[in-house]
C-alpha cells in the first residue's frame, strides 16, 4: 500500500481536541513545584497544572500575576509523566508562545492571571498546542471556541473555595444549551449576530466615530461577516449535540469530593482543583478523594465514604466578601 | 445472540468508543450492547473489553483499586477472550512498560515491551495515514502523546509500522494500536476487533 507521507499533520484541530478527550472524567489538579506534581499524579490526578502560586495566593498577595517562571514549568514537567499545563494571562500570546516552546501541553488562557490585552483574547488557531479557555455563560464559551480553544471551563471563582459561581456558570451555559433547542434558524442567527457584538466593542473603543460593517475586520484578519457565521456554525452544532461540541470541565472554587460530584452531576466532564487541595490540611488524601469522587460521582455511597476523615478543607471565602472589582471571572468578555 | 462489549469507563475516550462500536455493530448487521466498565462485576457477562485512551498512570491505578485489574487477568488465565487496547490501553495490555514504566500496574497480557509517550509532548502529536496488515487502504491514524512497542516476541504479530516504529499489534484474541481509532469515523478497526467475537 502507498502511504502518501504529505499527509502528515501537526497541530490540526482534531489532535488538539483528541487531547482534551483524553481529559475527561479526569481531575487536573494545581501544583507550583515537582513534590506536589508527583502527589498528584500519585493520587491519580489526569494532568497537573503548573504554577508560580495557587489562586487563593494569588487572591491574598495582590499584585499583577503573570506567566510562571520556566524554570519551575521545566521542573514539573520533568517530575512526572502525565500532562503538563501552563497559564498564560489573557491576550498575551508572547506568553503562550514561551509556554508552547518550552513543550507544555496545554495552556490555560486564564482570568487567574492579570489580563494583558483589554480588547481581544488569543487567536489560539495560530498555535500547534491546545488551549482551555474559562467561560461564564455560552456565548463567552462560543467566541472562545471560534477562537480556536479545545475545551472549556467554568470560571467560577478561582482560589475562594466557594463552588456557588462554578455552579452559577455552569446553569448558565446549561441553560442557554437547553434554550437553543427550542429556538428556530431565524432566532438562533439574532444570537449569533448577539454573541458576535463583543469583537465589534473593541473596534468602537479603538475608533469611536468609525461604523462597524460586515466587511470591517473585528478580530486579526476576520471580517465581522465572518465571526457571525463561525458564531452560527457553533451555535447550530451545539443546537444538535445539546452539549459544547468540545470538552466541558468544571473550575473555580472547587473544595471537596462532594464539590467536584456536584459539577459531574450537573454534566462536566472533568474538574479543575485550584487551592483546594494544596491548601487544605491532607492534600494526599483530599486529591485521591475528589479523583474517586469524579470516577463515582453518581454514586452517593461512594461520596460519603471519600468524604470521611479529610481534614480541614480550605478555609474559603463568601461571595459578599469579595468586591467585584476583585473577583476574577470579571475578567474576559 | 446479542453479544455485549464493555469498554473500560475510568476516564477518557470512553463514549467516543462506545459510539464507534454502536455503529459498527450496525454496519456489521449484529445486535449488540456497549457499556462502561468502571467495577469488576459489571464485566464478567461482556463478550469483549476494550481499553481506551486516556492517562495510561491514572486508569492503571483507578482499574488497580477497582479489582479489575485482577479480575481482568484472571478470567483471561481461565479462557481467553477479545481485548482491544488503544494508546492508553496498549500500555496496559503490554508485559513490559519502559521509561516511567514503574507508574503503570500493567495486565501483562501481551508479549511486547512498550515506551510511554514515544514521539514527545503534545506539540509532537500527529495524524497520518497508515498502512495496516489487511486493510486495502490506508487509515488515517491519529496519534496523541502516543506509546509504541519498541519489542514485541512470542505469539505477538506487528500489524502496523509507523516510521520503522510498532504501532499495532495482535496476540491471540488481544489487539492493541498506539493511536486512537475511536476519534474518526473510519470504523474499520472496531469492525475488525469486532470480528474476534465469535
Amino acid at each position: 500500500m502507498k502511504i502518501d507521507l504529505s499527509k502528515l499533520r501537526y497541530g490540526s484541530d482534531l489532535l488538539k481536541k483528541g487531547f482534551a478527550s483524553m481529559q475527561k472524567g479526569g481531575v487536573i489538579m494545581d501544583v507550583t513545584d515537582a513534590e506536589q506534581a508527583k502527589i498528584a499524579e500519585d493520587a491519580g490526578a489526569v494532568a497537573v497544572m503548573a504554577l508560580e502560586r495557587v489562586p487563593a495566593d494569588i487572591r491574598a498577595e495582590g499584585g499583577v500575576a503573570r506567566m510562571a517562571d520556566p524554570t519551575k514549568i521545566q521542573e514539573i514537567m520533568g517530575a512526572v509523566s502525565i500532562p503538563v499545563m501552563a497559564k498564560c494571562r489573557i491576550g498575551h500570546f508572547v506568553e503562550a508562545q514561551a509556554l508552547e516552546s518550552l513543550g507544555v501541553d496545554m495552556v490555560d488562557e486564564s482570568e487567574v492571571l492579570t489580563p494583558a490585552d483589554p480588547f481581544y483574547h488569543i487567536d489560539k488557531h495560530r498555535f500547534k498546542i491546545p488551549f482551555v479557555c474559562g467561560c461564564r455563560s455560552l456565548g463567552e464559551a462560543t467566541r472562545r471556541m471560534w477562537e480556536g480553544a479545545a475545551m472549556i471551563r467554568t470560571k467560577g471563582e478561582a482560589g475562594t473555595g466557594n463552588i456557588i459561581e462554578a455552579v452559577r456558570h455552569r446553569h448558565m451555559v446549561k441553560e442557554s444549551i437547553r434554550k437553543l433547542g427550542q429556538i428556530d434558524e431565524s432566532m438562533l442567527r439574532d444570537l449569533s449576530v448577539e454573541y458576535a457584538q463583543s469583537y465589534v466593542k473593541a473596534i468602537n473603543t479603538i475608533f469611536p466615530n468609525q461604523k462597524v460593517e460586515g466587511s470591517t475586520p473585528v478580530f486579526e484578519e476576520h471580517a465581522l461577516d465572518e465571526v457571525t457565521r463561525g458564531m452560527l456554525e457553533i451555535l447550530k452544532e451545539i443546537k444538535t449535540l445539546q452539549r459544547l461540541p468540545v470538552v466541558d470541565f468544571a473550575a473555580g472554587g472547587i473544595a471537596t469530593p462532594a464539590d467536584a460530584a456536584l459539577m459531574m452531576q450537573m454534566g462536566n466532564d472533568g474538574v479543575f482543583v485550584g487551592s483546594g487541595i494544596f491548601k487544605s490540611s491532607n492534600p494526599e488524601q483530599r486529591a485521591r478523594a475528589i479523583v474517586e469522587a469524579v470516577l463515582h460521582f453518581d454514586e452517593p455511597e461512594t461520596i460519603a465514604e471519600v468524604s470521611k476523615g479529610l481534614g480541614e478543607a480550605m478555609r474559603g471565602i463568601e461571595m459578599e466578601a469579595i468586591p467585584k472589582e476583585q473577583k476574577l471571572q470579571e475578567r474576559g468578555w | 445472540m446479542p453479544i455485549k462489549v464493555g469498554v473500560i469507563g475510568m476516564q477518557g475516550a470512553v463514549e467516543e468508543h462506545i459510539r464507534m462500536v454502536e455503529r459498527a455493530l450496525k454496519s456489521m448487521g449484529k445486535g449488540g450492547t456497549t457499556v462502561p466498565i468502571r467495577r469488576p462485576e459489571q464485566f464478567l457477562d461482556c463478550d469483549a473489553l476494550i481499553i481506551p485512551g486516556g492517562e495510561s498512570t491514572t486508569i492503571s491505578k483507578l482499574l488497580a483499586n477497582s479489582g479489575l485489574t485482577y479480575a481482568i487477568k484472571k478470567r483471561y488465565d481461565e479462557a481467553e477472550f477479545p481485548i482491544m487496547g488503544a494508546c492508553a490501553g496498549m500500555i496496559l495490555l503490554a508485559k513490559k512498560v519502559i521509561g516511567d514504566g514503574k507508574k503503570i500496574i500493567s495486565l501483562e497480557l501481551m508479549d511486547m515491551e512498550v515506551k510511554r509517550n514515544a514521539f514527545g509532548r503534545q506539540r509532537e502529536s500527529f495524524e497520518t495515514d497508515l498502512g495496516v496488515k489487511n486493510f486495502d487502504a490506508p487509515y488515517r491514524a491519529v496519534f496523541i502523546r502516543a506509546p509504541v512497542a519498541t519489542r514485541v516476541w512470542g505469539k505477538c504479530e506487528v500489524l502496523a509500522r509507523f516510521d520503522q516504529k510498532i504501532v499495532m499489534v495482535k496476540q491471540d484474541s488481544c489487539f492493541a494500536l498506539a493511536y486512537h481509532p475511536e476519534l474518526t469515523s473510519d470504523l474499520r478497526i472496531h469492525q475488525y476487533f469486532l470480528s474476534f467475537i465469535e
